[in-house]
């Protein structure tokens, strides 16, 4: 019995690094495990949020996912750390977005049966909580018997979970659905039901216990196994049918130390199978889990759909191009952590860069070059989590990753100079990056000198579309742009802030070349009412491949 | 039988054991005690420190040993006597068993147990011995000893009976029912197992990796009266291997062979220190061979090291510096002066340890090496806790460096570290060259750490300066050399220690 609802092959995958405590916790359905998980980490670390590695840190920080995860879960912790992790582990292959895309256009047109499944796979998780509990040193015997109860539980949801398939599978039309709810009614049969039902009867042992052993070390017995006697209640009064060679002997009643020790040693064989028997209950259990957290990440894109659809704000499912195109066209992308902190819509981009694989966005501050980035990064994230994105139309290559260089401001904790510290995030990057990646810089390098800054950027700018990795680098550093624009690379695509009259700003981004001026002379005008002495007249980009969003 | 004895000497000298040598006096100060203790670390039982303290002043003594290490650092031959050596130990913490249980069935099966372990053990030392070809005298002494071993009668019938004994024993498959108070045992008879049978009924939910509940039944070697009472009955199902295997035990006592019991002690010293080296040589460092000789005091070695001190800081995963040193004749003393903290101490203890490992015969810091073997190393380390006067002070170091000077010969190594810091310069310069003069006239080899420059620029030494960065006098190099280092263009320089020029990125990224 499995999940598969975020792959059609295999259960929920999640990146190597992100694999922690609390998703460990999350996957096998032990509430008190999550619990465990979190208050641990607390403990260590107070309030700070469950660390991510540098690469994804930076991403998260960069492209403000917090915003992105915090709609999603609306207020549900469970959902938040469902949708941090898938989102951050990005699938790599069309036909698993597609599967996944389906799924979610499932999810969207059967919102009530999906949340009635959420429920009652939260519902199995907790009825655990009405049986006896494990205390430490707690015996064998009592993992048995606790271990029956919790599958007597668990078979009764099952058995609701069924019902479900058998009366809403309809409705449902995604292949990971169908084959979700036919594995439902294939493995929970009547029948199948009252096998469990009868073994769970066994598992009492009103007749006593018979356990087969061989001699190990210092002649003690090892091996201990349950067995299952050939004919119960012949066996009662002749336990060894074959042969007359059996001896025996009675404990005393007043014998307590030898009742104890009968006891362990009834353990040792229980042991095993209590072992067996509490694994198959996790292994239920963890379906229940599974199934939680898969469906969890539907429900943050239900919640977050819902938000955006508040707001008016587009949605569509984005089209996954083959890898290694350099295909990314957009209409009206836009950022979807900003219109969480707006009152109304934010403005949109269009763009079309297919074929090219750097873009390189300078001009003024405020222009919406930060905006546009973050745009561009959170389109590719959620498209490659298998969401609606943010925009109209969107259509890209599945990149072989994401990857954020922001400049940072001033950080307590750095150590080391500033130079430095932006050297260390890139060097972590090219640890992380592989070709395919997609490279979103924003003021890179700037903090030291424009030569120096620019010969650095220069290196790896270069060697990383040597290495078929887009780049999208913002920048004020016109030795840097002019460079690359000079060399008339078909490849290469230059947008700056469109400029309007008066100096008012849009915050749409045309194609254009780069300019040595950065538009301080707008500022100036906006502060000081006038024109600066030496103003530089700007050239109008072409106004060609990128044009007004909305 | 064959003549091998030994794997450290080839000629043990008739008489008590070198096994009481007492650690000499220069242990402490030049950290060998450090040393001594990571290497007996877990090997308590060996007694390697007698070795340890006892160096060699014969070149072929030396070589004896070389080749022996030569060996062991084969892997095949190194597999083989550590195996062995595990086997060892295995056999005697049965045997501690057996002397610590109680009932007399237990103590008889450990007892089988060490029986079993013991010839397993020295099969397999003289296949793997077979196997691998040693080339040193003292291994291919013992591979001819233990195959002799192997053929006798003593071996043999060993080894047959308490096989027997264990097959025997393996091959009951018991059954014990319990119901109350009441315990019947007999024969197993193939009834199914019952945890399989629930696994199956559960098995479509298979989700990856569960808990274990397998509960940690503490298991004691010894048994309470149940499963005595129990063994009992399975001793009256089956009494005729419980009596041979009783039998063996009481006929077998003395089984252990002499000869291969010491091997397995003496060979322990090459084995910690070979982990040793290991441990080093991870952490991208040489230790190697060095050439001995008796006679000629030309000194050379390569990218050395202070092996205690590299070994805390390999430890701590920081970075060990290493270092070169050489004396050509006539060339004796090395001084060393510089700024404090620079690693002058260090490299003085490093001399001392490298004649005294060179001395027992193992490898020593450096990618190469080529020592004198002294016929005793004399040290002079400043006494911190001294809190004499000044006068009474430098008056006690006078002494004790009178008293080296009276001892040493022209064989000699002496090691003299801040010596006369306890005085006024001008004594100190007077005193030092004095005393550096004699040691010169010995022509003893040495090194001298000390401020005074003077003492430096007197013939048949060898000027050593510990470094510091130039731009920043707070972070040391460890270096001792002559020459100072110089920097490079902070930007290019800082891109390139992060791996971000084209060239570095393209490696990188493509890896």
């Amino acid at each position: 019995m499995k999940v598969f609802l975020l792959h059609p092959d295999r259960d929920v995958e999640i990146k190597p690094e992100l694999r922690d405590e609390l998703l460990r916790a999350m996957a096998s359905g032990d509430l008190m495990a999550i619990v465990h998980a979190r208050r641990d980490w607390e403990r260590r670390h107070g309030d700070e949020q469950l660390p991510l590695p540098p690469v994804e840190d930076a991403l998260a920080r960069d492209l403000e996912l917090d915003t992105l995860w915090q709609a999603m879960a609306a207020g549900d912790e469970f959902v938040y750390e469902t949708a941090k992790r898938v989102v951050l582990s990005s699938l790599h292959d069309g036909d698993e977005i597609a599967y996944r895309q389906a799924v979610l256009r499932d999810c969207l047109e059967n919102r009530d049966v999906v949340r009635r499944l959420y429920e009652l796979s939260v519902q199995a998780l907790t009825s655990e909580r009405s049986t006896i509990s494990l205390w430490r040193g707690a015996g064998p015997d009592v993992v048995l018997r606790r271990s029956v109860q919790v599958l007597r539980l668990y078979m009764d949801v099952l058995r609701q979970l069924r019902d479900v398939a058998d009366e809403q599978a309809g409705g449902f039309r995604s292949a990971g659905f169908e084959r979700f709810f036919r594995m439902l009614r294939d493995e929970l049969s009547d029948e199948y039901v009252q096998t469990v039902s009868q073994r769970l009867d066994e598992l009492e042992f009103k007749h006593g216990v018979l356990e087969s052993a061989r001699l190990g070390k210092g002649d003690k017995g090892r091996d201990y196994v349950v067995r299952r006697p050939y004919e119960q209640r012949w066996t009662e009064r002749l336990p060894f049918r074959n042969r007359g060679s059996s001896y025996g002997f009675t404990i005393p009643s007043r014998d307590e130390n030898g009742f104890r020790a009968l006891e362990e040693l009834r353990g040792r064989g229980i042991n095993g199978l209590a072992n067996a028997t509490a694994r198959s209950a996790d292994h239920v259990k963890s379906f229940f889990g599974l199934l939680r957290l898969e469906l969890a990440f539907y429900l943050g894109c239900l919640n977050l759909r819902e938000r955006l659809d508040a707001k008016d704000e587009p949605t569509c499912m984005p089209t996954p191009a083959q890898p290694g195109g350099y295909e990314l066209t957009a209409t009206s992308v836009y950022d979807v952590c900003l219109t969480f902190h707006l009152p109304d819509r934010v403005v949109g981009n269009d763009l079309d860069a297919d074929g090219r694989s750097l873009i390189m966005v300078t001009g003024a501050n405020q222009g919406g070059k930060s905006t546009f980035l973050r745009s561009i990064g959170l389109a590719h994230l959620m498209m490659q989590a298998g969401m609606f994105v943010a925009a109209e139309s969107f259509r890209a290559d599945v990149t072989a990753g994401v990857l954020t260089h922001y400049k940072r401001e001033e950080d307590a904790t750095m150590t080391g100079g500033k130079l430095d510290e932006e050297l260390r995030r890139m060097s972590e990057i090219a640890d992380a990056i592989a070709p395919g990646s997609i490279l979103l810089c924003n003021e890179s390098f700037a903090s030291t000198n424009e030569r120096e800054g620019s010969e650095i950027a220069r290196q790896v700018i270069r060697a990383m579309l040597d290495m078929r990795i887009r780049v999208v680098f913002v920048t004020h550093m016109y030795d840097l742009a002019h460079g690359f624009y000079a060399q008339q690379l078909d490849t290469a695509l230059f947008l700056r802030p469109e400029r309007e009259e008066e100096g008012r700003r849009t915050f749409r981004l045309l194609e254009g070349e780069p300019l040595a001026t950065s538009y301080g002379q707008d500022s100036y005008r906006r502060i000081f009412g006038g024109e600066p002495d030496a103003a530089t007249p700007a050239r109008r980009g072409r106004r060609a491949t990128v044009v007004e969003g909305r | 039988m064959t003549s091998f004895q030994s794997v450290l000497f080839e000629h043990p000298e008739p008489g008590p054991a070198p096994d009481r040598a007492a650690a000499p006096d220069y242990f402490g100060d030049l950290h060998l005690d450090q040393v001594l203790d990571a290497l007996t670390e877990g090997r308590e039982q060996y007694e390697l420190a007698p070795f340890f303290h006892a160096p060699l002043h014969d070149a072929d003594a030396v070589h004896y040993r070389h080749e022996v290490l030569r060996d062991l650092e084969r892997p095949e031959v190194h597999e083989v006597v550590v195996a062995f050596a595990r086997a060892m130990q295995t056999m005697r913490d049965h045997l501690a068993t057996v002397d610590k249980l109680h009932y007399r069935l237990q103590k008889e099966s450990w007892f089988v147990d060490a029986v079993a372990v013991y010839c397993d053990a020295v099969e397999a030392l003289a296949r793997g011995l077979a196997g691998s070809g040693p080339e040193s005298r003292a291994l291919r002494g013992l591979a001819d000893h233990v195959a002799a071993y192997l053929e006798s009668d003593a071996f043999t019938s060993l080894r047959s009976e308490a096989g027997a004994v264990r097959q025997a024993f393996a091959e009951i498959h018991y059954e014990v029912r319990i119901n109350g108070a009441r315990v019947t045992v007999g024969d197993y008879e193939g009834e199914p197992d019952y945890g399989a049978e629930v696994e199956e009924t559960f098995a479509r939910f298979q989700q990856g990796t569960v808990g274990d509940y397998l509960m940690k039944l503490h298991d004691l070697a010894d048994m309470n009266h149940v499963e005595a009472q129990i063994l009992g009955c399975v001793e009256r199902m089956h009494p005729e291997p419980f009596a041979r295997r009783s039998e063996l035990r009481a006929r077998r006592g003395g089984y252990l062979e002499e000869t291969i019991a010491r091997f397995d002690r003496e060979v322990q010293l090459y084995l910690a220190y070979l982990e040793l080296v290991g441990r080093m040589r991870e952490a991208g460092l040489s230790l190697c061979y060095p050439e001995v000789s008796a006679d000629s005091k030309e000194t050379a070695v390569e990218e050395t090291f202070d092996l205690a001190l590299a070994r805390k800081l390999v430890a701590a995963g920081e970075t060990v510096v290493t270092n070169e040193l050489h004396l050509r004749d006539p060339e004796r003393i090395f001084v060393v002066s510089g700024p404090n903290n620079g690693g002058k101490t260090t490299f003085a203890r490093m001399l001392g340890q490298l004649h005294h490992l060179a001395g027992l015969g193992l490898l020593v810091p450096g990618g190469s090496a080529r020592l004198f073997l002294p016929d005793r190393i004399y040290t002079h380390f400043e006494r911190e806790e001294d809190i004499e006067t000044l006068r009474g002070k430098f008056e006690d170091e006078l002494v004790r460096v009178h008293d080296i000077l009276e001892r040493a010969t022209t064989r000699s190594l002496i090691v003299m570290n801040e010596s006369f810091g306890s005085t006024s310069l001008d004594d100190a310069r007077l005193v030092g060259t004095e005393v550096m003069r004699r040691i010169l006239d010995l022509g003893a080899l040495g090194v001298y750490v000390t401020f005074i420059d003077e003492i430096a620029t007197l013939s048949a030494t060898v000027s050593m300066v510990s470094q510091i960065v130039p731009e920043d006098p707070a972070q040391r190099t460890f270096k001792v050399i002559r020459r100072p280092a110089d920097g490079r263009a902070y930007a290019w320089a800082i891109a390139e220690k992060y791996g971000l020029t084209y060239d570095r990125l393209i490696e990188r990224v493509a890896a």
